[in-house]
């Protein structure tokens, strides 16, 4: 498998247009959340339906024929994109949360911010060892928490097939693995 | 109550009321937690959510699914997909970048807040708003309260879960409520 995989490189450098569309549908907010952050803006691309759910299908055709039997969302906008491929996978959907939220027994694992560190969740018996899990979040810029999230996985021997996100910071581009793990990437950021 | 014809419940409502986990005293003692991870580990129990809530809303005109966070973005997305509306996340305070309109609400102890972006809904749309469960329906009333100040039409409020006893439907100003399944 390819390490990071843009679309846009395939085909001889002819974009797909749902990528084209895709890009232009996020919107950029600058100095959120703090100054100096160009902030990369889902939430516009989910008021455009057509454009959501080509989104969605591009990495349910990636991973159809993968065996993947459970997609890992990272709280709160990988709640977003992976229960609808989940669904189309047949696969469990195992949300990610941060600390105390997910009631019951769970397995926590601690990663670095810029000034401190943060925690990820997983339930306790979420998957099981030997399952091929795909990670999803809306967005990858220094790779902290999906290595947190890869991690969790890994800890209980589940086997992370690939990390998906919707946008890579520029980093990620033209190859990137985390953990020793593709990552895969619709787009990159906009400025 | 999600039911068929004849007031018969639908047959998918006990395999998904089945896979529902009840975590007791979370987050605090007396609280029994009804737990959607498990439903969500469950395919096709899932699935069949999903299906219910598309069947009823699809081709009726709903132009936007509202989902409160974040339980409410794990169900809202699809059910948006499948009738091709709009999804629209509300929010707690600051996650939100750019311009918002905020609704407070009261909790057992002191207020929480809801956010949703300025433009993400306009007058003529219909809404539909998406949460795991109603309780005490305080939050759900925040969040029809977003959607009417932006110009919006609330259709109806969905819910996996209703706990009866705490009479949310009585605080959702007779908008209509549907849920799958009632714990008591």
């Amino acid at each position: 498998m390819k390490e990071v995989v843009m679309l846009e490189e395939e085909n001889g450098g002819v974009v797909d247009p749902r990528l084209q569309a895709i890009k232009a549908a996020i919107r950029v907010v600058p100095h959120f959340p703090k100054p100096g952050i160009m902030f990369n803006d889902i939430t516009t691309m989910l008021l455009r339906p057509k454009v959501f759910k080509d989104a969605v299908e591009i990495f349910v055709d990636r991973y159809r024929d993968l065996s993947i039997s459970a997609v890992a969302g990272v709280e709160a906008r990988g709640f977003i994109f992976g229960p609808p491929i989940a669904l189309a996978l047949g696969a469990k959907f195992i949300p990610l949360r941060k600390p105390k939220k997910l009631p019951g027994e769970v397995i926590s694992e601690s990663y670095v911010l810029e000034y401190g560190t943060d925690s990820l969740e997983m339930h306790v018996g979420a998957v099981q060892p030997g399952e091929r899990v795909i990670i999803i979040d809306d967005l990858v810029a220094t790779g902290g928490t999906l290595c947190a999230a890869i991690n969790l996985l890994e800890r209980v021997g589940a086997d992370v097939v690939e990390c998906a996100c919707l946008i890579g910071l520029p980093k990620f581009k033209g190859g990137c693995w985390l953990n020793g793990k593709p990552v895969y990437v619709l787009v990159d950021c906009r400025h | 109550m999600a039911c068929g014809k004849d007031g018969e419940q639908d047959s998918r409502i006990g395999g998904i009321a089945a896979s529902i986990r009840v975590v007791p005293d979370f987050p605090k003692k007396g609280i029994m937690f009804q737990d959607i991870t498990t439903l969500l580990l469950d395919p096709k129990a899932f699935k069949n959510t999903v299906d219910l809530f598309v069947e009823r809303y699809i081709g009726k005109d709903v132009s936007v699914v509202a989902g409160i966070e974040a339980r409410g973005f794990i169900f809202g997305p699809p059910i948006a997909l499948a009738i091709g509306a709009k999804f629209v996340p509300l929010r707690k305070p600051r996650k939100l970048p750019g311009e918002v309109i905020s609704e407070k609400y009261v909790l057992e102890y002191g207020t929480d807040c809801l956010e949703m972006h300025v433009g993400a809904v306009q007058p003529g749309d219909h809404a539909l708003v998406v949460d795991d469960l109603i309780a005490t329906g305080g939050t759900l009333c925040a969040a029809m309260n977003l959607l009417e100040r932006a110009g919006a039409e609330v259709v109806e409020c969905a819910c996996v879960i209703e706990l009866p006893e705490l009479k949310g439907r009585e605080k959702l100003n007779g908008k209509p409520l549907y849920v799958l399944v009632e714990s008591r």
